[in-house]
């Protein structure tokens, strides 16, 4: 009886909530957008600026959404960047051994399908090792993908040996470099799969179940929710999400190697808290990691700009995610 | 307590078993002065496993350590270069309470917020590497430049052997310091209030409250420790190398983690004793040297490490699903 009266008061409570979050991130947002400008005007206000802002954010932004989806149930994916790293690699690998005496980069549409299907599934078999040491095993999600993020950055050691491996086909370009309608190709996919993602996690039985485990999981097991089915969904579309990313990452440069963007794991963290999501499980939305990812964008090529070290700016993320754990901390105390 | 006793022989047998398999592969891993510089290697990632020991029976994760170590190890030789100052013990004493220090802020957060260990950790590490490397400076501290008192203590050697070709090799005396650490840690872990606190922390948050303890004081001392033995550790280890490099360590959590779960620490918190870690990072140290002398191309060294964590965090969380603790 409970249950149903305070049901229809809680989505209610929440959206205010929620909205509430995304209105101090819009404002955060603007800020930042204003001091920049003040502190140099004529080289952040430039068009250029901004455009290479949608070549580079979507990366980082499928990143991110991919960890939100794993602190859904109050997990966490530490393997992220291996899989992105790893599915570059493997498509790299598979373009190198299949390249006619065109040359790599005239690679036939119907190969670079064949790479797509590649690096996707890789992220699918990934996320899907993941879900079932966490799920069937037991393990708890940090040190299952601490440890599995370990073995597919290794692996891509292994295939490379090291070394870059540089060159892909024209239309795999495309999806990191090219643009559709005057607008960038990864912002374009970007776009896309943020509002689809955002309706299975708001429209659809698998993304409310995921939040109902994550807000109380007891409940959502004797509701008779298939806690383990859900669980290791949700990381295997983490584990494709991250492959996406890294189609994305190594069609805009050209290149895979198995340590590029090791900064946007604690980056996607950042993110993921600071777009509302809790890391204890049950609240996330991806218009709050949209609008995150963009914001600190924004303050990182600001800092660019006035010639900050890559060093200082780590430095700054590192600080950043401090001051918004207190933040948080302080506005769950006066609710 | 005869059940921890039991997977401690269990942890043991098998690094037995390792042993005598690596030596049938390749007779030279007996050799004495093999022997003696997988102990060496067990030296720094030992102290720093000590720590991340206490930090994971209390429940909590720490990947910020090996940032400690760098900072703390880095900032000091730094120091001694620019006021001239040659020695060890006031050194060692600095870098233990740089990193004692990094690791109040860690207690702090997670205290105080009440924020997941891990996020926690990932910032501050960020922190104090973006520092070092953005303002301290980015370029290593070389042989020539390194304070000689540090390189002279660091080579002290227990035994020393002369080969037959003149050349000596000998065990080197940190390995007491190692031993000794551990053992301090064993008797505060089962002796004092503070060690039993943090069984209790890792075992139930509330009922540890419950039961009175003052989870405040357990928290920070926690980090704390972690903090202090890190930073001892990082300055340690460039006696040792004879180099002081700010780029150190990258990595080198999930190798002492690997090696403290190895151990047969529980991951969900409550459970882990000192010899364990000291057989899990022996196990871990043996089998990532062992990879060189078996001739397997160290490009496998990461799989090999990540492997490591996964199968021993299956059988810690195994383990503990049947007989909870």
């Amino acid at each position: 009886m409970k249950a149903q009266t305070t049901a229809p008061t809680l989505t209610v409570r929440s959206l205010i909530n929620r909205d509430n979050n995304i209105v101090q991130l819009l404002v955060m947002t603007v800020l930042i957008f204003a001091v920049m400008t003040a502190l140099s005007p004529d080289k952040f206000l430039r068009y250029y600026n901004f455009e290479s802002i949608t070549y580079i954010f979507p990366e980082l932004g499928l990143l991110s959404i991919a960890m939100m989806i794993a602190m859904l149930t109050g997990g966490i994916d530490l393997s992220v960047v291996g899989v992105a790293n790893l599915s570059g690699i493997l498509a790299g690998v598979l373009f190198h051994k299949m390249a006619g005496a065109a040359g790599i980069a005239d690679t036939g549409i119907l190969v670079v399908l064949l790479g797509a299907v590649v690096a996707l599934g890789t992220g699918l078999v990934a996320g899907t090792v993941n879900g079932l040491l966490i799920t069937r095993l037991g393990i708890t999600p940090i040190l299952a993908t601490l440890g599995t993020g370990q073995v597919f950055t290794g692996l891509a050691i292994v295939l490379t040996g090291g070394p870059a491996i540089v060159g892909f086909p024209t239309a795999w370009a495309f999806l990191g470099n090219g643009k559709i309608a005057g607008l960038a190709t990864p912002f374009v996919l970007f776009a896309a799969i943020a509002a689809l993602i955002a309706f299975i996690l708001t429209r659809t039985a698998f993304g409310i179940n995921l939040m109902l485990i994550g807000t109380n999981p007891k409940a959502a097991l004797f509701a008779g929710l298939k806690r383990e089915r859900m669980v290791l969904h949700s990381y295997m579309l983490t584990g494709v999400l991250a492959s996406v990313a890294g189609i994305i990452l190594s069609g805009r440069t050209n290149a895979a190697k198995s340590d590029y963007g090791n900064s946007y794991l604690l980056q996607a963290v950042l993110i993921a808290v600071l777009g509302g999501t809790n890391p204890a499980g049950g609240k996330g939305s991806v218009l709050g990691i949209t609008i995150a990812v963009v914001a600190l964008m924004l303050l990182s090529s600001g800092f660019q700009i006035l010639r900050f070290s890559n060093h200082l700016i780590d430095f700054i993320w590192g600080g950043f995610l401090l001051l918004v754990i207190v933040i948080n901390a302080y506005k769950n105390r006066t609710r | 307590m005869a059940l921890l006793r039991r997977s401690e022989m269990v942890i043991a047998g098998i690094l037995l078993l390792a042993m005598v398999l690596i030596g049938t592969i390749n007779p030279a891993f007996w050799q004495l002065d093999n022997l003696f510089s997988l102990m060496r290697s067990n030296v720094i990632i030992g102290i720093m496993a000590m720590g991340v020991l206490l930090v994971l029976i209390s429940g909590g994760i720490d990947v910020s350590f090996p940032a400690f170590a760098v900072a703390a190890m880095y900032l000091t030789v730094k120091g001694m270069l620019l006021i001239g100052y040659n020695g060890v013990v006031l050194p060692l004493l600095a870098a233990t309470a740089i990193g004692l220090l990094c690791g109040a802020v860690n207690g702090f957060f997670v205290y105080k917020f009440r924020m997941i260990p891990l996020i926690v950790t990932l910032g501050t590490s960020a922190m104090v590497r973006g520092f070092l490397l953005g303002v301290v400076g980015t370029s290593m501290i070389n042989i020539n430049k390194m304070p000689t008192a540090l390189i002279d203590f660091a080579r002290t050697d227990v035994v020393s052997v002369t080969k037959a070709d003149g050349s000596t090799y000998g065990l080197t005396a940190m390995v007491l310091i190692y031993v000794g650490l551990a053992l301090a840690m064993h008797l505060m872990l089962r002796y004092t209030m503070i060690g039993r606190s943090a069984y209790a922390l890792g075992g139930d948050p509330e009922a540890a409250r419950r039961a009175g303890f003052d989870l405040r004081k357990t928290i920070f001392f926690i980090y704390c420790v972690a903090g202090a033995l890190a930073g001892f550790a990082g300055l340690l280890h460039s006696g040792m190398i004879w180099l002081a490099n700010p780029r150190d360590f990258v990595g080198f959590e999930l190798d002492v983690i690997a090696a403290v779960v190895l151990g047969g620490a529980s991951i969900f918190g409550g459970r882990g004793t000192v010899l364990g870690t000291m057989l899990g990072v022996f196990m871990l140290v043996m089998v990532k040297n062992s990879l060189i002398i078996m001739k397997v191309d160290t490009t496998w060294q990461l799989v090999a490490v990540g492997l490591i964590v996964i199968i021993a965090t299956a059988l810690s969380a195994w383990r503990d699903r049947r007989q909870p603790a």
